[in-house]
């Protein structure tokens, strides 16, 4: 029982640090992809979309390749001073941000599509630079859009399995997460733990989305397009 | 602060290509004025810094915005001219104090003349202070949107068919008042607009567009007169005169108004003193050789024929002097030909009807 609390706890942990990180990262590039013109943008929306397509077993097989000691990403995190990113925490953050991106990257890039230029360029006239044009109005006119992006992420993270497994193995307290705790006790025949934690995620995940579409409703109120 | 306006342009969108060359004078309100499609739009967006591929030159008062030889380009929000769009919407997040607040706010200090208390009085919208933009007509979205322009303290106002987009009481109600805002507010207008009327109105210069180009550009008066480059409908060809209020006759309720070429009556009273736009189409005019006697016209003013437009054509456009007020006349060919009008004939104008501007 102690484990399936570290277990719930490291899971949560993840999930938080993973969203903040994916909305640092998924805000720059989801602006991006809303206004270019370039040539590149398909190429780049595919890429950002593929986590949705792929087994998770073969993004984590290439994360594990890529985040080894010997891949491209490992030996220079190792080269900078950091520990080992494979069964590690560290990389468990890695692996979740790149598979939860298009679920925080595609509700925000709908929201700046929705907003258009209009607002922009009239905050512009008015004065207001690069830097302020985005914290005062399109980032309160998509605030909407961040949430559900936002929730999403955290909810994806939380359920991640395939690629945890890939990438962090079953390390107690270091890289074993919820759904991973479960499989464990069900391979063990252990129903009543495996009852415990499931309904725990299913209760979390449920009160999350919940959240979301209450307060969605109650800005409806206001048009945000 | 403010300052004139020269610009030389070019941006190619698609098929479309601007390509003019613009002169605007440091105070008062230029329309631009042409059809859709003439690149008017464009035009103004250039200026205003919101065409990044933009390639020439514009110098407003001593500054330079634009001089792509060079690579300097002053972006958007530090030129000084703020912009209000034909839909033009309030931010949708900020209530109607908000958006003021928003352009007052982000006005520099030396620039800040305008108290949000006077500009909310002159646009009629300080009850509307504590609403939400999504829940005002669209007269009310572009008066808020005025004056957030105007409280962000600009040194030129752009505004890109501001009343296209209204029903025509809105737009009658919006005209006058931004007629006596802008006798108010100091800087140059630039004041986008396929509307003839609009132009006919508020402005004292005139660019004409077409198709990408200035095609010409100087004072109202002049550019009326130029029937080579007519501005709206063809049938709205004519011309303004600038006239005083002198007297009202009680008994017929006609007014007499006083202008550089002689006087006019109107039906109607007008204040006694106030000056005036008068406009007279060049439908409304019709020309004869000997003064008419026992006419029902009112308006009968000796002239001297100046030129003639479009000889050819079956309504050609006469260009008469009234000892120093121009106007311009339609009449048909055979009328021309009858009465053998040429440069330097001696003529009597009729005006069957003037429209004073409100």
């Amino acid at each position: 029982m102690n484990g399936d609390v570290a277990a719930l706890l490291l899971t949560l942990r993840l999930a938080a640090i993973s969203t903040g990180l994916l909305l640092l990262f998924a805000t720059p590039l989801a602006w991006w992809v809303a206004r270019t013109q370039s040539r590149w943008k398909a190429p780049i929306e595919a890429a950002v979309a593929l986590p949705l397509v792929l087994p998770p077993t073969v993004l984590g097989f290439y994360l594990l390749l890529a985040l080894g000691p010997q891949g491209p990403v490992g030996s220079l995190w190792g080269a900078l001073g950091g520990g080992p990113l494979v069964f590690s925490f560290s990389g468990l953050v890695v692996g979740s941000v790149i598979y939860s991106l298009p679920f925080v990257v595609q509700p925000i890039q709908a929201g700046f599509e929705q907003l258009g230029r209009a607002p922009l360029e009239a905050a512009a006239t008015l004065g207001a630079g690069p830097v302020d044009r985005f914290f005062s109005v399109a980032l309160p006119q998509t605030l909407r859009h961040f949430l559900a992006g936002a929730v999403l992420g955290f909810a994806h993270t939380l359920g991640e399995f395939g690629v945890v497994l890939m990438i962090g193995g079953n390390i107690p307290s270091r890289t074993r997460v919820v759904s991973i705790a479960i499989y464990d006790h069900v391979e063990t025949l252990d129903y009543g733990a495996a009852h415990q934690l499931a309904g725990i995620l299913l209760a979390i995940s449920f009160a999350v989305l919940l959240l979301v579409f209450a307060t969605n409703r109650r800005w409806r109120g206001t048009p945000v397009t | 602060m403010s300052g004139a306006l020269d610009a030389r342009l070019a941006l190619t969108l698609g098929s479309f290509r601007l390509d003019a060359e613009l002169r605007a004078p440091g105070t008062g309100v230029t329309a631009v004025v042409g059809p859709s499609g003439s690149g008017k739009s464009t035009l103004l967006r250039c200026l205003a810094g919101l065409e990044p591929r933009a390639l020439g030159r514009i110098r407003f008062g001593d500054e330079t915005w634009l001089d792509a030889a060079r690579g300097v380009c002053v972006p958007a929000h530090r030129r000084g001219a703020a912009v209000v769009f034909q839909d033009a919407a309030p931010f949708a997040h900020l209530s109607v104090r908000g958006n003021l607040e928003y352009g007052l706010r982000r006005c520099p200090v030396a620039r800040r003349q305008l108290a949000l208390d006077d500009v909310t009085g002159w646009l009629r919208i300080a009850p509307l202070l504590d609403r939400r933009p999504g829940g005002l007509s669209g007269g009310e979205r572009q008066r808020v949107a005025i004056a957030r322009a105007l409280l962000a303290g600009p040194r030129l106002l752009l505004l890109d068919e501001p009343l296209a987009s209204l029903d025509s009481p809105a737009r009658a109600e919006i005209l006058e008042l931004l007629r006596a805002l802008f006798a108010r507010t100091p800087m140059p207008v630039l004041y986008v607009t396929h509307a003839r009327s609009e132009a006919v109105h508020l402005a004292d210069h005139v660019v004409v567009m077409e198709a990408g180009r200035v095609r010409a550009s100087g004072p109202l008066r002049e550019i009326m007169l130029r029937a080579d480059a007519p501005f709206g409908e063809p049938g709205e060809l004519g011309c303004v005169v600038e006239a005083e209020v002198i007297a009202f006759d009680e008994r017929d309720g006609i007014t007499e108004l006083r202008f550089s070429g002689g006087r006019l009556y109107v039906p109607g009273r007008l204040r006694l003193g106030e000056r005036r736009r008068i406009e007279i189409l060049a439908r409304d005019i019709s020309l004869s050789l000997d003064a008419p006697h026992r006419t029902s016209i009112l308006n009968v003013l000796p002239a001297r024929v100046e030129a003639v437009y479009d000889a050819e054509s079956l309504q050609p456009v006469v260009r008469v002097d009234l000892g120093g007020t121009e106007l311009l006349a339609r009449v048909s060919r055979r009328s021309l030909r009858l009465l053998e009008l040429r440069e330097g004939a001696r003529v009597f104008v009729q005006v069957k009807a003037v429209a004073v501007i409100p």
